[in-house]
């Protein structure tokens, strides 16, 4: 019956971007606009003394300057400012608020100009004048300062007593620095305020959260503020908060009363916000047949001076590995920087990576196959809980995987596979995310000429969220998928949540059924108002609609075409819009997985390492479109190789400044850096997660990954490099 | 960013005149170092004199026997030239290793020699940098400096030279071709590149009111036993952490003559006469390429996270060099280090 | 951007140069505008033309989202003077389709799901049309060495080599 869900369906929306007809934030151009450019302090700490905007007036086609002496007025409470995401502890950051200097790269004014050109050449005549306060920037530095914060994970027995008495013993720091999104388009807002009423495009993966914050920011009505963002060229989590240059895209809007669009440069993004620099300590105690005795997880991640914001670094080998005794411990470092912020899988990126890599570690004492090891410490229920899952088909992403990888040819040892002048290291690891459903609501109109436009106020970031959409509703209202027409990225649509944490594609396709649901219901009702109604008695659960027809599901030789029914009725559309059912039931836990497999080449001499082959075995529920899911899996790949080798933000901190904060120097992988990926999706039937077994991918392709590439350079080279990235002077030593 | 004049030149004595006017202008061919320079306020010229249009693009066999390549000539064009890849293959792989197909599409020949460092204080215009202003001090010393110099370093600056094409031209003992207001002349290229000494500002020996016009390749291309070798932190569009040119002639098995030159190490391409000198009349084995290394790096000095550098920089040598004895040239596009 | 004391200060004009007219060719349509001196190509094409497929990902040539073919050449159009291009012809994203028939690339970005997000990837097919032209690239290893200029932080890099590989042999 479904001929969509499930199928290979090219992105509906494919066409509109390799034609560049779609339209990202900064590219509305319209009559009148007014662009804005920023200009950001060069100190992390301290206060504004004076701004001499001068001279940036005088240039010809200049409007006007914002600082945060002639801003127009925002709210002055924490609580307008808090959106969404926004941490529970702390205030968040108020743009062009005041005088003081939270960070490097904060906005301290914004040159308007008729023109971009002109207002870039301004903007560089703006003169600040500061009074410094010391700063610190460096979390090593900072560490005896780390504050324990409230954790969800309870202690079991006696983690440190049994990792004492325990038979095997590892234990050991693993880093990873400060790392940023770098989604390709550079973020951008323009707000079109017209008598009292203000459209903004945004780059946003939250249209509604946008909106929300701007009406408390300044104090507008609902109905007054919308918010677009039909496509958004990248976002993996820099784009959950509302960013600083829609406020002021917004401020100058209603300023000026004109058209405002204001695009961050690639180095002032480097100020938005950041995965956390975080040092991971594990400490795993085993007996000698490979099954745990004592697990202790304990993370020191960054934060902001004014904002608490940590993720669960900690948690995840509740839900992979057994052991009676564990204990986990989450500390934050305050430092004069930007807020940190959720980044691809936040929390498990990096937790899962330390985690796996000690497994390896702990894998190599126990002289065991890391993959056996795994098995040993299976557990078919989550710990922390005590409770089972809805599914965890982990056992079979271990052996699919581990098939296709050929793992059963690997030599355990260290440096025993080569080929000439490279080692051969294959490595593998363990990767685990959230399966959430969050509330939101769909609205369809079904049109009697048989076409269907399926709305919710989601954005589509590149997951492939239009499509998806598409293909449920096709097959839910029985029409062919050209009849579909998804709308996403207005903040006017019917709610929904953020497109974040790999909850959209099962939130928003319950939503569907359940809105489908109700649509077929007023058709039924209609059919059944027709003389003669083969459908005469049937309930709407008794009935399917099947190619554009109301179709008995138990004779299907009862039917009647939904245009008939809607004409008989003198309906030319119906609409309906209803929610998705996020159960409470804390019966279960609620999970995806997956089993990494991982090969580097690594020149002997040279260190110079090269990913020739991963496989990535997924089990994460229904997969609604095999093409984008692949996407979705092999992006997370490409991201795990970046993470492993490639990506750190890099700190001078005496000025407490980012020092690579361009897309040349801070390195992200590039074609030549990516070879054979091969995604695999194993069978996990789920009827417990929620009614359409969707599971979410967004996050679990990046976890676990540089834990298998750094597992397989140590296999490569017999060198263990704990402090990411694996650049070429750790592998190798030179001197 | 600082606005500017544009004014395009007709021809060579054109753009010497124009910019003999005004002393804070600049020539501009390819634009994309100068362009990206400008937009992050390192650069700031007042006027931009366009020479792209300057009829400097052929290249021509020379009489003596080597080649003469116009100033403006695309990278390439250059690195795809029949007359380089067949005799100066070693050139071409250099230009191919370095940046991106898009801007060696838009770079000259000329002003790839004229690229600024990409020191991360250099273009920080918020911290201090000697080389953008001289007499603020040297940040890279004590900071970020994993990309740094460990060869003929300053306490005023330990920028390098990013060009990969500069290191084998090096090699190759290309000639530089300029034009002042006082005529033409030429310079070696081991002339050409400064080192940064206490005027760390000046990369070169072209005067401000020159234009370079050609580089004149001489007849030897080493065309047989050649590799360029570059170890970058991701495997293509990066800078060079080390670059080798390695360039032999060989009799059977051994060095009748050598040419060796180092990238992402110096301010200028790196050659050492008594690295060359010491593998003349040697067998090309790892014993001669070792002592090579050796002379090549004396002196050599980390500044902390750049330390690595030495050693990677000695085995990159010796790899290069049997790369080049053996006549299996690192390739461009497999990354293997064969 | 702002400056701290240490910085250099660079020597200010109050007076803003003049603009200057320039004629183009984008996409076989002629073209007049009227651009600052530093005006870059890729803005007079995004905020002067209105032809926002060319995308600005760096504005540093550093990402090639900006790719465009330039007297049939693939360039960064971002570190291009739109002044310096006088009478050349441009051909962008909106130029490869004809007629509502979409470029082999195109068709092939899309059969092999060749991009997420979509931000990249005007770049990619202006770029890959470039390489193509170049006929330097025969192996799978040379198109990713040659297409390293176009970053896709989506990690979309097998499926557009495989894109690539479709549209070369169809061509």
């Amino acid at each position: 019956m479904a001929s969509h869900i499930g199928s290979a369906t090219s992105r509906v929306d494919g066409r509109a971007k390799v034609t560049g007809e779609a339209k990202y934030a900064g590219e509305f151009n319209v009559p009148g606009l007014v662009h804005g450019y920023v200009v950001e302090s060069t100190i992390p700490k301290g206060r504004i003394v004076r701004i001499d905007t001068s001279g940036a007036l005088e240039v010809d086609g200049v409007i006007d300057v914002l600082t945060h002496r002639n801003r127009p007025q925002m709210a002055d409470k924490d609580d307008a400012y808090k959106d969404e995401v926004a941490t529970e502890k702390g205030s968040p950051y108020r743009p062009l608020y005041d005088d003081i200097v939270l960070f490097s790269g904060q906005p301290l004014a914004l040159v308007l100009a008729e023109d971009w050109e002109t207002a870039r050449v301004a903007a560089s005549l703006v003169k600040v004048e500061y009074e410094k306060a010391p700063h610190i920037t460096d979390l090593h530095a900072e560490r005896a300062n780390a504050y324990a914060i409230d954790k969800p994970e309870k202690p079991r027995g006696d983690a440190e007593r049994a990792f004492a008495s325990a038979a095997l013993r590892h234990e050991a720091e693993y880093f990873i620095p400060t790392e940023h999104h770098n989604p390709m388009e550079l973020f951008a807002s323009t707000a079109i305020w017209d008598n009292g009423q203000l459209t903004v495009y945004d780059k946003t993966q939250g249209v509604q959260n946008v909106q929300q914050y701007l009406c408390s920011v300044f104090k507008m009505k609902p109905d007054a503020v919308r918010v677009m963002s039909p496509y958004m060229g990248g976002g993996f989590g820099s784009g959950l908060r509302p960013q600083y240059q829609v406020v002021l895209a917004v401020l100058a809007a209603r300023a000026l009363n004109r058209p405002v669009r204001v695009m961050l440069s690639r180095a002032q993004m480097y100020a938005l916000g950041h995965r956390p620099a975080t040092i991971e300590r594990l400490a795993l105690g085993a007996n000698s047949d490979g099954t745990l005795d004592a697990m202790t997880h304990e993370a020191i991640a960054v934060t902001s001076q004014f904002e608490e914001f940590a993720r669960n670094d900690t948690g995840w080998g509740n839900l992979l590995y057994k052991s009676p005794n564990a204990k986990f411990e989450h500390k934050l470092v305050k430092l004069d920087v930007p807020t940190s912020c959720d980044m691809r899988a936040p929390g498990a990126a990096t937790g899962v990576y330390a985690l796996e890599c000690a497994m390896d570690e702990l894998a190599v004492a126990l002289k065991m196959d890391p993959v056996q090891l795994r098995l040993q410490c299976y557990s078919d229920r989550d710990q922390g809980a005590d409770i089972p899952y809805t599914s965890k088909q982990l056992r079979e992403c271990y052996r699919q995987g581990a098939a296709a990888f050929g793992w059963d040819k690997r030599t355990a040892e260290p440096r025993s596979m080569r080929e000439g002048s490279d080692l051969v290291g294959w490595g593998m690891a363990s990767g685990v995310w959230e399966a959430l459903q969050m509330p939101a609501t769909v609205r369809i109109v079904l049109t009697a000429n048989g076409h269907a436009e399926v709305a919710t106020a989601a954005s589509d970031i590149g997951t492939g969220t239009y499509t998806i959409m598409a293909q449920v509703a096709a097959d839910m209202l029985g029409l062919p998928i050209d009849s579909i027409n998804v709308k996403l990225g207005d903040s006017t649509l019917p709610q929904c949540p953020l497109e974040g944490g790999s909850w959209i594609a099962s939130s928003v396709c319950n939503a569907i059924a359940n809105t489908a649901r109700a649509v077929r219901g007023d058709l039924l009702k209609l059919a059944i108002g027709m003389k003669d109604s083969p459908l005469a008695g049937a309930g709407v659960d008794d009935v399917a609609l099947i190619d554009g027809k109301i179709v008995s599901k138990r004779d299907a030789t009862r039917a009647v075409s939904i245009a008939s029914a809607m004409q008989s009725g003198n309906a030319d559309r119906i609409t309906r819009e209803e929610a998705n059912k996020v159960a409470e039931d804390k019966s279960h836990a609620r999970n995806v997985h997956s089993a990494i497999f991982a090969e580097v080449k690594v020149d002997e001499q040279l260190g110079v390492i090269r990913v020739t082959r991963v496989v990535n075995a997924v089990a994460a529920g229904r997969i609604l479109n095999p093409k984008t899911a692949h996407s979705q899996v092999m992006g997370g790949v490409v991201w795990g190789i970046g993470m492993a080798l490639h990506e750190e933000t890099l700190f001078d901190h005496r000025f407490g400044r980012v020092m690579n904060a361009n897309i040349a120097e801070y390195h992200v992988p590039v074609h030549a850096d990516v070879h054979d990926i091969k995604v695999i999706f194993v069978d996990e039937p789920d009827e417990i997660v929620n009614p359409l077994g969707i599971k979410g991918l967004g996050e679990i392709g990046i976890v676990g990954v540089a834990a298998a590439i750094a597992n397989a350079v140590y296999h490569a080279t017999g060198k263990r490099v704990r402090d990411l990235p694996i650049t070429l002077d750790k592998v190798v030593q030179f001197n | 960013m600082t606005p500017f004049q544009y004014a395009r030149a007709n021809d060579v004595a054109d753009a010497i005149k124009q910019i003999a006017t005004d002393p804070s202008a600049k020539f501009i061919a390819g634009g994309t170092n100068l362009i990206d320079l400008i937009k992050y306020d390192v650069e700031g010229p007042s006027r931009l004199i366009d020479i792209s249009h300057l009829p400097l693009r052929s290249i021509e066999p020379t009489s003596a026997g080597g080649v003469l390549i116009g100033a403006m000539v695309p990278n390439t064009d250059l690195a795809y030239h029949p007359l380089i890849e067949g005799r100066y293959p070693l050139l071409s792989r250099a230009i191919l290793s370095g940046a991106s197909q898009q801007l060696r599409n838009m770079a000259s020949t000329g002003g790839n020699l004229l690229q600024r460092t990409r020191c991360f204080y250099y273009y920080d215009t918020a911290t201090p940098c000697n080389k953008r202003e001289p007499g603020s001090g040297c940040s890279a010393i004590d900071g970020v400096n994993r990309i740094n110099a460990i060869l003929g370093t300053s306490e005023a600056c330990i920028a390098t030279h990013p060009s990969d094409m500069c290191v084998a031209l090096a090699a190759l003992e290309a000639t530089v071709h300029v034009t002042g207001p006082a005529g033409a002349r030429t310079i070696a290229f081991a002339d050409f590149h400064r080192l940064p000494g206490n005027t760390p500002q000046r990369d070169t020996n072209l005067e401000p009111d020159e234009i370079i016009t050609a580089i004149e390749l001489p007849p030897k291309g080493f065309s047989a036993n050649y590799s360029y070798l570059k170890i970058r932190d991701r495997l293509s569009y990066a800078f060079a952490l080390v670059s080798v040119a390695a360039a032999l002639e060989l009799d059977g098995d051994t060095i009748k003559e050598a040419r060796l030159a180092l990238g992402g190490v110096a301010h200028k391409p790196w050659r050492s006469s008594a690295a060359e000198a010491a593998l003349l009349g040697q067998r090309a084995d790892a014993t001669a390429f070792a002592k090579a290394a050796d002379w090549l790096l004396h002196g050599a000095k980390g500044y902390g996270h750049n330390n690595f550098k030495i050693g990677l920089a000695r085995r990159a040598i010796i790899r290069t060099l049997d790369q080049a004895a053996r006549g299996t040239p690192q390739s461009n596009s497999d990354k293997k280090i064969r | 951007m702002a400056r701290s004391g240490t910085a250099k200060r660079v020597t200010r004009t109050a007076t803003v140069p003049e603009k200057i007219p320039i004629r183009l060719t984008v996409n076989g349509n002629h073209m007049e505008l009227t651009v600052a001196p530093w005006t870059t190509l890729l803005d007079a094409l995004r905020d002067h033309l209105d032809l926002t497929g060319t995308k600005k990902g760096c504005d540093h040539g550093q990402c090639g989202a900006c790719t465009v073919l330039v007297d049939g050449r693939r360039i960064n159009s971002c570190l291009t003077l739109a002044v310096m291009k006088q009478g050349a012809e441009i051909v962008t994203i909106e130029g490869l389709a004809q007629d509502g028939e979409l470029h082999p690339l195109q068709q092939a970005f899309i059969d092999h799901d060749a991009f997420q997000c979509g931000y990249c990837t005007s770049g990619q097919i202006c770029s890959a049309a470039g390489l193509i032209a170049e006929g330097k690239a025969k192996t799978a290893d040379e198109i990713r060495e040659l297409m390293s200029g176009n970053i896709c932080r989506c990690g979309a890099y097998p499926n557009i080599v495989a894109a690539i590989q479709q549209a070369m042999e169809r061509s």
